[in-house]
């Protein structure tokens, strides 16, 4: 086994877990890399199966080659597809010039809680990783959120020997990530090897490409000449450029990004 | 291009400077996000404070509030030789689940020491979790060897003082390195300072260690996680922990003591079917036979298979907002198993700090201990020294995980033998002469009277006794003693926990038979085992109208060993006799005996008049 069969090994031990713990499950779908990279090993994991709907969170701001892309792929894999979206907000104004936080909790936290509530989740499967930001590398594989999807970081569950934490009291849910362990450049080689579709914003043209979706206001693309799969491996062994750097919304405050995720945010 | 990777955590005491150790280890590799060095000196001078390393990985910010770390992060480094994901675990005794999470998923440790400060409770403590987690490779980091004007023999004294601890213990630290985080000392490149350390630095140190290799050659284990049906395959799904599985192979599925063949292994975007897959990897296979198994079975070849028990000895670390108690319910979850166990007894709590057992059977919240586990059912489970990956469990209190242990058998039996059946095709006979029949003419019912307690106790003595006094009022009665029945039917067997057991199983199963054929049976053996009376009680009931009693004969030790009629316990104490019953192996006294005879303290007269009271109102048919 090499490096890359390891890591699919230990998602597909996840995935494997939370579909036999958890009642009713789903799973985030956020259209870029790692997502679809974690779809991927999901039909690994149940044998070119996805056994649970998709949700996707519609901040009606994103970038429109990630909708078009959604829908193809959705209809090609034969998803189960949930797009929620908060009307009230959008209807209300809701934009970054309220303040990034604001809108992000409005628009995708709040959105997502909706989500939930309606189709009673208990457990929501995303696709975040260790080495993409600090509170997400304190992360948990098996992460409770409590009533009001909030995230206890000062006290977190044990999690060891591959023993997950899955039982909880009703009204709280899990978050289950299985890529938590993956780096950014793992799954692009896992995009290589298994020749995963990603969308092309990814891919530099005039000079930049897009190394982290999100919404369009607050996402900026980087410098970049890397216009494949192959290019984008070399450049990411050899950059010290946070993967995050373009997205506005971490940047607000030392703790922004931390406030976010108490919340409820992915 | 597969380089190598390895995950290593650092522990020890709060403030001994494992995040500073860390934080100086990326910024001297040079694997520093841009950037990330202006930002941190920001968020010190905003906090008016010198600049602090650790808030590379105290990302949280009530860490970087209280200058502590909460929760252990992990972080990759990229070095020369190889990757690296650097694990920080916490050092305050309130966040040791946090470093047990950190720690467990290590295959190298770092325990870092204040070489001002030396060895503290957590650098013991840790020290201890380590060998319970099985991480082998470990290094000693002094730190701070700044404060202490990077002399060598303060390093000496604190190298010599942790040494000796870990030895205690059955650890051996591989290195033991003087650095200073605070000032980059001796970290990537040997500092001339301490010109008078031989060793590798740090980097190098951990460098030298290689990456553990998956337990391919150890017997089959793999732990099925599930049973899928999505489509017109049948799969078993689960990861491989150890061995090898093929194509072909015949599999025993345990507890369920099922066996197929593997018709093929089954994977998505494979470009070939697998004839064969190893440890690590998460499988599906189809059988060649359909038979039942479901989640929490542990699947093996038929030649190396688990052990089979109800009851097992543990050593854990406990991690619950409530101590564990002796008679406390828990949820035992064993690979993908789970079922609810019962805290038998706590036998030992251990202080870390110096190793002594504690008089209390509570373990609190951080504490270890060794205790006894008992499930009311058979499940498959390994020892952890023979299989690290199948030999370890954790217990759930409530919602939450609350604890961690490996797995001993140590004076406790694999009952696999015992309870696997290999007769099959049988047609029992139709009897005509009936056990009611039997009893009209006999005057009283057949029946067993089984006799425990510790050697000693008086069970033989008392046994022949009431056969005597029964015999004589007329009732067709008959003595099964250890000493006679080993002499023929049970020849063959020794005293280990496996042949006692067996040699329990086959008096148990002989008295239902005498009782079946009218007879009041008296057993007179130690039977220490709880599991082995309870399958001789069952071994009544394939009969109708058979009754088992269990007669508990008590005497304490003391007692029993002032008497010594045999001179075993003499020669038990000097070590002549191995897993002799209350001296070196465990003695389970019954829960609810039908039948409580205190040897002790009555004459035998006195307890032989209580059993042939019993005997009468129980046996003893009325006048119609």
């Amino acid at each position: 086994m090499d490096h890359l069969d390891r890591l699919e090994s230990q998602s597909i031990y996840i995935f494997r877990e939370a579909f036999n713990k958890i009642e009713h499950l789903t799973m985030l779908w956020s259209i870029g890399k790692d997502s679809n990279a974690m779809l991927w090993l999901a039909r690994k994991a149940f044998f070119g199966h996805v056994p649970f709907p998709v949700v996707h969170i519609d901040t009606s701001y994103k970038l429109p080659e990630m909708i078009e892309f959604r829908d193809r792929m959705a209809k090609e894999w034969g998803l189960k597809m949930i797009v929620g979206q908060n009307k009230e907000a959008l209807a209300a104004g809701m934009n970054h010039t309220k303040g990034r936080v604001t809108c992000c909790t409005a628009l995708k936290t709040d959105g997502l809680k909706a989500v939930v509530a309606e189709q009673g989740f208990t457990g929501i499967i995303a696709g975040i990783r260790r080495d993409e930001e600090g509170t997400r590398s304190k992360e948990r594989v098996f992460s409770p959120r409590g009533e009001g999807a909030e995230w206890d970081f000062r006290d977190q569950p044990p999690e060891f020997w591959d023993q997950f934490k899955t039982d909880m009291p009703p009204g709280t849910h899990l978050r289950i990530h299985p890529i938590l362990h993956w780096t950014e450049v793992d799954i692009w080689r896992y995009i290589r090897r298994e020749n995963i579709p990603v969308v092309d914003l990814y891919f530099a043209k005039n000079g930049k490409r897009y190394r982290s979706l999100g919404c369009a206001p607050c996402t900026s693309p980087v410098e970049s000449s890397a216009s494949n799969v192959e290019e984008i491996i070399a450049e990411l062994e050899d950059t010290r450029v946070p993967e995050r750097a373009g997205r506005a919304q971490d940047q607000e405050a030392e703790d922004a990004f931390e406030r976010l995720r108490v919340d409820g945010y992915m | 291009m597969t380089r190598e990777s390895n995950s290593i955590v650092f522990v020890g005491h709060v403030d001994h400077g494992k995040s500073t150790l860390i934080g100086r280890i990326f910024n001297d590799t040079g694997m520093l996000p841009t950037g990330k060095v202006d930002a941190i000196r920001a968020t010190c001078e905003r906090r008016g404070m010198p600049f602090e390393w650790a808030f590379l990985m105290d990302a949280l910010q009530a860490e970087r509030d209280q200058g502590v770390t909460i929760d252990a992060a992990h972080i990759r480094l990229r070095t020369k030789r190889r990757d690296y994901l650097i694990i920080d675990a916490p050092g305050h005794k309130e966040f040791l689940k946090n470093m047990v999470t950190g720690a467990a998923g290590a295959e190298v440790a770092v325990l870092v020491i204040d070489a001002n400060e030396g060895v503290r409770e957590q650098s013991r403590r840790h020290g201890y979790l380590l060998r319970l987690l099985g991480i082998k490779s470990i290094a000693v980091a002094i730190n701070k060897m700044d404060l202490v004007d990077y002399g060598a023999e303060r390093f000496g004294e604190v190298a010599k003082e942790i040494r000796s601890y870990l030895a205690s213990i059955d650890v051996k630290p591989t290195y033991i390195v003087p650095v200073s985080g605070n000032a980059g000392e001796n970290i990537v490149t040997a500092s001339p300072k301490m010109d008078w350390y031989q060793g590798p630095n740090l980097m190098d140190a951990l460098d030298r260690f290689t990456a553990t290799a998956p337990a391919r050659d150890l017997p089959l284990r793999m732990a099925l996680q599930d049973v899928y049906k999505f489509d017109a395959r049948r799969i078993f799904a689960g990861r491989i922990e150890t061995g090898q599985l093929r194509v072909g192979d015949t599999v025993l599925f345990s507890p369920a003591n099922r066996k197929a063949r593997v018709a093929s292994l089954e994977s998505w975007n494979t470009p070939v079917p697998k004839s064969v897959a190893e440890a690590g990897e998460s499988v599906g296979f189809i059988l060649e036979d359909q038979i039942f198994a479901e989640r929490g079975e542990l699947v093996s070849h038929a030649t190396h298979p688990p052990v089979e028990t109800n009851v097992f000895r543990a050593h854990v670390f406990w991690l619950g907002r409530e101590p564990l108690e002796a008679g406390k319910e828990y949820k035992l979850r064993l690979n993908t198993a789970e079922l609810p166990v019962r805290v038998q007894a706590v036998e030992k709590v251990i202080d870390t700090h110096d190793l002594s057992p504690q008089k209390t059977d509570r373990v609190e919240r951080n504490g270890v201990a060794e205790i006894v586990l008992r499930a009311n059912k058979i499940f498959a489970v390994d020892e952890f020294t023979n299989n690290s990956q199948t030999g370890r469990f954790v217990l759930v209190d409530g919602y939450d995980i609350a604890g961690g242990g490996i797995v001993s058998m140590r004076g406790y039996p694999d009952q696999r033998r015992i309870i696997e059946v290999k007769s099959t095709n049988i047609s029992a006979v139709e009897y005509q002469v009936t056990p009611e029949r039997r009893a009209e003419r006999n005057g009283h019912c057949g029946g067993v009277l089984w006799f425990t307690g510790l050697s000693g106790a008086g069970k033989s003595t008392l046994a022949v006794e009431v056969e005597q006094k029964l015999f004589r009022k007329g009732y067709h009665v008959y003595v099964l003693d250890g000493d006679n029945v080993r002499r023929g039917l049970n020849a063959n067997l020794g005293f280990s926990p496996e042949d006692r057991a067996e040699n329990i199983r086959r008096v148990g199963e002989v008295a239902a038979l005498f009782a079946h054929a009218g007879f009041i049976v008296i057993t007179a053996f130690i039977s220490p085992y709880r599991s082995d009376r309870d399958r001789a009680r069952g071994a009544t009931r394939d009969f109708d109208n058979i009754d088992f009693h269990e007669v508990y004969i008590e005497a304490d030790l003391e007692t029993c060993e002032t008497r010594d009629p045999k001179g075993l316990y003499k020669r038990a104490r000097r070590g002549d006799i191995k897993e002799f019953t209350g001296i070196s192996a465990p003695y389970e006294a019954p829960e609810s005996p039908e039948l409580l005879v205190s040897s002790g303290e009555a004459d035998i007269d006195a307890c032989t008049d209580k059993i042939l009271e019993y005997i009468e109102q129980h046996f003893t048919l009325k006048a119609v």
